[in-house]
């Protein structure tokens, strides 16, 4: 029984019943399956998340965020920028307590390099429907490029906990033709 | 030493029960279930509250009574329980006296006390900031000063197992190796040890961050290391609730494991690799690259689900072999028919088993693939997964065994047992729909840890697909469900704990059944002697449900915007 030490001493000379080591093999096969289909969605996949990141000071962020509002800003809704920068461009993203910063609008197949970081505590970068997540921390910048394939409106949630405000932080991508 | 142990006879098992050992078991599984009855009465309300058509508590206590939810339940209820485990599977097991009972009473302590400050930290209101608790934001100094002070009690417990472990190699009390699942139960105990350490790492610095002696906690360092408490814990969970199956299955059935060496070899799986699990909560942070993400969320070529696997047969397959060769041979399946489903600790670990691996097990996997996590990280299959793992896995067959507990060390009959025999699937099936409909809306995008998805305060308006509101409300429903299975565990346990009829040190329970340890089956190595095609069909099944599931993903992922 499990419950009592090994009936054969020398346990570890037994012979393995076949059928485990069959499921052994599938297991160990599937396994390295799943290893490599990472790695092949490195080179073939279209959907892979970059792992450039630089440390950044709050203010420094903002300032530059601020420098892409000043420039591409082509209208406001509900008080808040709707900015519209270059195709290729770099696009800030700013998340603060409780707010996305700025609205953007980008082009349909265009590729954006976007750089996100937050003011204060952890938020968590939602696009939706779309349902790409993310993680935005203070005092690093994480730049990866999007490539939106599908005009229309989109929602930016917070999905990392930032207290009392949490539900309210929501921000908006308007992808056009 | 003050004096010597005590011990009686076990009438069940002709075992010697050292009397410290037990009432340590006692008060420990007594604490446990306690927070368990609080923590999934906090669980509830969460669920009520996201359940849209009810939205019961007000945002401030939503996060309030979410972050006690997983303090309780996560971490004070199985740790509690898995301190009664480790005693029991070393003291008990090994027919030996318990090393330094005061050590383990001073352990327990510890935990209490920090457990009830933390506790007492978060219901101030001033601390909600989640069971993760990630800087900058900041909880009341109290609240990290609990969990530093629970900590040391477990690692205080953990001690107390290794030493009787060694007490009783010591005083010859057992032959040979020490039994499955004490090995198990080592298991656990060794990576709690490396579980703790990373806690100490990590919580001690943001203690004194929060009483102002530190200036600056790094965020992503916080989360490397944190997460090396945080899901190592559920690695100790894993090990803890597998060697439980193979406790149950040889309580119930008299079954021996297929091959010793090949249960053992799973466990050491967890051991070397499970560690890595940290990198499953890093894989869409700044910074990490992707050799990094890709070595450490596989565990190294996925050589701990390997374990985990392999348990999948031999658990279901050593009680296919003590069942058939008690002459249920008929077909694929009589054995499994012909189980003793009405007795609580076995339909309970058996769910545990199926839940396990179908629902938390594959998820898991799922979602801890570097490019899948994209579109999973933070909503709410999140928690979907993990209620799988930790409540349909680890708590249920902690409540399995309770049954089986209650007569052999607290020495009562089990009381109510109309009640306890639905019990399990009452629980089991009403976390399995929590698990599966939270999985579903955060297929669709809904976000973890969040009170509010109709964004009705927000300035800025989203709307979520119905389908999603649907899901919410279905895991409302089966939350109450699990919530009722829950009560009806804790009645049948206080219950009888402290009214049941007595039982005298000579007296054999009548409830559940358990055969005497001699009713075991055929010689070592039950599999040579007797074929398992059921369990070869079962993880057939479920071989197939993994991999068409884990490919249906893959084709979720190609159809978001292109990233690079």
């Amino acid at each position: 029984m499990s419950l009592t030490p090994p009936s054969e001493r020398i346990w570890w000379k037994e012979p393995i019943a076949k059928i485990e080591l069959i499921w052994i093999v599938v297991a160990f096969l599937w396994g390295l399956t799943m290893f490599f289909m990472m790695i092949y969605w490195h080179g073939a996949g279209e959907q892979n998340l970059s792992s450039e990141a630089y440390r950044i000071k709050p203010e420094r962020f903002a300032e530059r965020t601020q420098a892409m509002i000043d420039k591409y800003t082509v209208r406001e809704e509900n008080g808040l920028p709707v900015v519209r920068p270059p195709p290729g461009s770099d696009v800030y993203l700013l998340a603060r307590l409780w707010q996305w910063s700025p609205i953007l609008e980008l082009e349909k197949d265009q590729s954006y390099r976007f750089r996100m970081s937050s003011m204060d505590w952890q938020h968590g970068f939602s696009l939706q429907p779309v349902n790409i997540n993310t993680q935005v921390h203070p005092g690093y910048e994480m730049v990866f490029s999007m490539t939106p394939n599908l005009a229309g409106e989109y929602g930016v949630i917070c999905n990392e906990f930032c207290g009392i405000g949490h539900h309210t932080m929501v921000g908006k991508i308007y992808v056009v033709e | 030493m003050a004096k010597a142990a005590e011990f009686r006879t076990c009438p069940t098992t002709g075992l010697k029960v050292d009397r410290a050992a037990e009432k340590l078991i006692k008060a420990n599984a007594v604490v446990a279930v306690v927070f368990l009855a609080v923590g999934g009465l906090f669980g509830l309300l969460v669920a009520l509250t996201r359940w849209p058509a009810v939205h019961f508590l007000p945002a401030d206590m939503f996060y309030l009574a979410l972050t006690a939810h997983g303090l309780d339940v996560l971490l004070v209820w199985i740790i509690f329980f898995e301190m009664a485990v480790l005693y029991f599977a070393s003291a008990i097991l090994l027919n030996s006296r318990l090393a330094g009972p005061r050590w383990a009473w001073t352990g327990f302590g510890l935990m209490l006390v920090g457990a009830i400050i933390t506790n007492i930290a978060v219901l101030r209101g001033q601390s909600s900031v989640m069971f993760t608790s990630y800087v900058p934001m900041q909880a009341e100094p109290p609240f990290y000063l609990g969990l530093i002070l629970f900590a040391v009690g477990a690692l205080i417990g953990c001690g107390v197992f290794f030493a009787t472990l060694v007490v009783a190699k010591a005083e010859k009390t057992y032959e040979g190796s020490v039994p499955l699942v004490t090995f198990g139960a080592l298991t656990a105990a060794i990576i709690a040890v490396f579980t703790i350490a990373s806690g100490a790492i990590i919580l001690i610095p943001t203690f004194l961050w929060s009483i102002g002696l530190v200036s600056y906690v790094d965020p992503l360092v916080y989360k490397t290391i944190w997460w090396a408490m945080g899901h190592s814990s559920q690695q100790i969970n894993v090990a803890a609730h597998v060697a439980i199956w193979y406790a149950i299955a040889a309580m119930v059935f008299g079954a021996k494991p297929l091959s010793e060496k090949v249960s053992r070899m799973a466990f050491l799986m967890y051991i070397l690799f499970l560690q890595l699990a940290s990198a499953h909560h890093l894989l869409v942070e700044p910074g990490f690259s992707a050799e990094w993400r890709i070595f450490n969320t596989s565990y190294a070529m996925y050589l701990a689900v390997l374990g985990s696997m392999v348990h999948g047969l031999t658990v279901p397959g050593s009680i296919e072999a003590a069942q058939r060769s008690r002459g249920l041979t008929k077909g694929l399946f009589e054995w499994l028919r012909k189980a003793p489903w009405g007795n609580p600790a076995f339909s309970g670990m058996f769910m545990s088993l199926v839940f396990f691996g179908f629902i938390g097990g594959i998820s898991g996997v799922v979602m801890g693939t570097e490019q899948i996590n994209l579109i999973i990280h933070n909503t709410l299959y999140v928690p979907g997964h993990f209620h799988g793992t930790v409540v349909a896995g680890t708590t249920l067959a902690f409540m399995a065994i309770t049954y089986i507990l209650i007569p052999l060390i607290f020495r009562r009959e089990l009381m109510m047992k109309k009640i306890a025999q639905w019990q399990p699937y009452v629980f089991g099936i009403g976390v399995a729909g929590i698990s599966l409909f939270m999985m579903g809306a955060g297929t669709l995008g809904v976000a973890r840890r969040h009170w509010d998805i109709t964004f009705s305060d927000a300035t800025l308006p989203f709307d979520y697909p119905s389908a999603a509101f649907l899901m919410m409300g279905l895991n409302g429903m089966f939350a109450i469900m699990a919530a009722l299975g829950g009560a009806m565990f804790v009645v049948v346990v206080v219950g009888s704990v402290f009214f049941g009829k007595k039982l005298a040190d000579d007296e054999l329970p009548s409830y559940p059944e358990v055969p005497p340890a001699a009713a075991a089956v055929s010689e070592y190595g039950s599999a040579e002697q007797v074929k398992i095609p059921g369990t070869a069909v079962l993880v057939g099944i479920f071989f197939i449900a993994f991999v068409l599931y884990y490919f249906v993903n893959w084709k979720y992922l190609s159809e978001i915007w292109p990233m690079s």
